[in-house]
């Protein structure tokens, strides 16, 4: 072959590849074309001033009108002083009706498509602690012969080991003991959903969707604002209800009263009252993570 | 004083420009390849940003099963890399000089493997436009404290260290100098504590995990590292038979195949009883525990998705034993090169789909929720190693006439361009 034709066939090549590559990659355009220069360079949630705070808020309530079509309230609440959060389950009188993993989903504006919620409740077998006998899929009249019910949640551990492997510290627990996400900076390796023990995170497989007149418009910046796609979330115990005073919403739905929510540094508090007379337990007490999440059974 | 040598610095350039202009010359074979693998890694680059725009929904993996097939090609490609240390262990610590002539080989494959295993980790990200997060002092690196963080320290360094140690022999050798020892000797041995290192750390990634008994065992990091030294082996062997029979002005004597041979005879068996001693504890324990190995080997509840899988593997891995030690191996390369293909698969499998997968099955809170690969997940997949071949066949392209002179900046030597085209 001579020289002419060998270049003019290299050249044949070399564009032939060339539109390969950019054909093979149109489909970034749609990941681009959302993604804003602000977005790209966020800070840490840590690293911010009171004026970047201001400006985050003021883009994410943009962004979530943009993309869902609602004015929403976003706000950082901080924790309170003096004030260590913990929730206690009773479990002789949970009869597994589900209305705490309901009105968590609403609360936090889950993903409809795939029905999320933080709160999986396991039918368990009366005389067995062994979470291999449970069920979180079971669809019959509760409470069943039988059976008793057992709701799990994020545990708050305090030794957790979600925050010890992110790669990033874009998870850590906070003074008032509730562990949470900047989801502003979250990577979405995942390594804190196989590390957590308790099934509690989430990851967004894609975007989430919430029908606009269902989003619930009082949103936390750490809690339930509605989370980008690509980055793990977790039960946060309702931090923009509960650093404001008021309760969960798992257990302002409870219909049977089984849950227990305070502050553990209030000797006065329900769940200082629970922890000092009730014979609780933590769930894998083995592992070391010491959760601020407890059960107890009425004697 | 002397005044510092320059020379080297200034002819530079051309050395890079001579070299890019040799990774687009070559035969018909040289071109085909090219394309092919050119054309897979498209594929997956294609399947990629579909990933990317649309979500990981575009691969099978679930709130339960949170790893895939992309972790476990990680953690494989992560042993390939570590695996050929086993080249540089005899070539510079024994001074086995035919293993010398060929040791560069080993090092530009560990290049190659430790791209794939990035490739696979900015697969697996659901957010790699956030990639800067990581950069120590410029995101947050929540060193030392998460394991995540040692393994980019420890995938970066090895990456670093056999860029210098094969970029720096192979400058020398093309400028007809002698290299330096003191520019390259202690790079070569840090890298081989270095290439242990990347496979310990990439197992303490999963043994660290209190809430994942199959994965929480002491013995996790020695049984990476005795697979580590079938892969490496495994593939080294098949490339230099490769090489041979597609550039023959690069001659090497069969001291490599009969020394990396009988590495393979010993790791192959070291692997299986470390596998064996792990079913022992398991089954013979019972309870609990040992829930993800019975869906593992026999499946669980009705539900028996890695069962092919794992199976699969038990009879590469048996029969890799068994042909590496026929005596027949040591005269017909076919019943080596077989029986290095079935340790290669044998072991894909085993790390990967047999051992990712299953820490996951059951959840944590022991729903069982069964994971397939997606064809998504397949294509990125093909299309990362793909790449590692691309990468590794560029740098073969490369090298090689350096080693052989044809490629050279004495204006004596052969002309380089014409006799390279073989390869």
């Amino acid at each position: 072959m001579d020289k002419a034709k060998r270049r003019s066939l290299k050249v044949l090549g070399a564009t032939l590849g060339a539109s390969a590559f950019a054909y093979a990659m149109a489909p970034l355009r749609e990941f681009t074309k959302d993604l804003t220069i602000d977005q790209f360079l966020q800070k840490h949630y840590k690293e911010l001033t009171k004026a970047d705070l201001a400006a985050l808020v003021e883009r994410l309530e943009r962004e979530t009108k943009q993309a869902y079509g609602k004015e929403v309230h976003i706000q950082d609440f901080r924790p309170m002083e003096n004030v260590e959060f913990g929730y206690a389950l009773n479990l002789s009188v949970c009869i597994g009706c589900r209305k705490c993993a309901e009105a968590c989903h609403f609360e936090n504006n889950h993903d409809r498509a795939t029905n999320n919620s933080y709160i999986r409740v396991l039918e368990m077998e009366q005389g067995s602690f062994d979470l291999e006998k449970g069920n979180a899929h079971y669809d019959h009249a509760v409470p069943a012969p039988g059976k008793y019910y057992m709701p799990v949640q994020c545990q708050q551990c305090d030794n957790a080991p979600c925050v010890k492997v992110c790669p990033v510290q874009a998870t850590w627990k906070e003074k008032d003991g509730i562990v949470v996400v900047d989801y502003n900076w979250c990577i979405g390796c995942r390594y804190c959903e196989a590390a957590c023990p308790y099934h509690a995170r989430r990851f967004n497989w894609t975007k989430p969707e919430v029908p606009t007149d269902e989003i619930n418009p009082n949103q936390g910046l750490l809690s339930n604002r509605i989370r980008p796609q690509g980055v793990v979330e977790k039960c946060t115990f309702c931090l923009h209800r509960t650093r404001q005073g008021q309760l969960p919403a798992c257990l302002e739905a409870c219909p049977t009263g089984a849950r227990v929510f305070g502050n553990m540094l209030d000797p006065k508090s329900e769940i200082r009252w629970v922890l000092e007379h009730k014979r609780v337990f933590i769930l894998k007490e083995e592992l070391g993570t010491r959760p601020r999440f407890f059960y107890f059974f009425d004697s | 004083m002397k005044a510092p040598d320059i020379a080297p610095v200034l002819s530079y350039p051309r050395f890079l420009w001579r070299v890019v202009r040799l990774a687009f010359e070559g035969s018909f074979a040289y071109y085909a390849a090219m394309t092919v693998l050119t054309a897979v890694m498209l594929v997956g680059a294609n399947a990629w940003s579909h990933q990317l725009a649309d979500g990981m929904i575009r691969t099978n993996m679930s709130d339960h099963v949170s790893w895939g097939l992309y972790i476990a090609n990680f953690t494989f490609a992560v042993g390939l890399a570590a695996g050929a240390v086993m080249m540089v262990i005899p070539a510079y610590l024994y001074d086995d000089d035919e293993m010398h002539d060929v040791v560069l080989l080993g090092e530009v494959l560990a290049i190659a493997a430790i791209l794939v295993c990035t490739g696979f980790i900015v697969a697996d990200m659901g957010r790699p436009d956030r990639f800067w997060h990581i950069i120590p002092g410029v995101g947050r690196f929540n060193w030392p404290i998460s394991m995540l963080t040692w393994d980019v320290i420890a995938l970066n360094g090895y990456l670093a260290l056999n860029l210098h140690i094969c970029g720096y022999l192979v400058y020398m050798k093309y400028l007809g100098r002698r290299p330096q020892k003191r520019w390259y000797l202690p790079f070569v041995f840090l890298s081989i504590g270095w290439a242990i290192s990347i496979h310990s750390v990439t197992a303490f990634l999963y043994a660290g995990l209190g809430g994942r008994p199959f994965w929480n065992s002491a013995l996790l990091a020695p049984r990476f590292i005795a697979s580590a030294f079938i892969t490496g082996p495994a593939f080294v062997i098949a490339l230099l038979y490769g090489v041979r029979a597609t550039v023959p002005s690069f001659r090497f004597g069969d001291g490599p195949v009969k020394l990396l041979s009988s590495v393979l005879r010993v790791t192959i068996l070291l692997n299986l009883f470390m596998f064996g001693s792990e079913q022992f504890t398991e089954f013979y324990t019972g309870g609990a525990h040992t829930t993800s190995s019975r869906y593992l080997f026999f499946g669980l509840h009705g539900h028996h998705a890695l069962v092919p899988w794992i199976w699969t593997a038990v009879l590469l891995n048996i029969t890799s034993a068994v042909l590496v030690h026929l005596p027949a191996s040591r005269r017909d390369p076919r019943v080596l090169l077989a029986g290095c293909g079935a340790a290669f698969g044998g072991v894909w499998i085993e790390k990967g789909m047999g051992l990712i997968v299953p820490g996951f099955v059951p959840s944590t809170l022991h729903e069982i929720v069964e994971y397939t690969p997606s064809v998504a997940e397949w294509k990125i997949s093909a299309g990362l190693w793909a790449f590692g071949g691309l990468v590794l066949l560029v740098l073969l392209k490369i090298v090689l006439p350096v080693l052989t002179g044809e490629l050279s900046d004495k204006p004596d030597a052969p002309s380089a361009m014409p006799s390279s085209r073989r390869l």
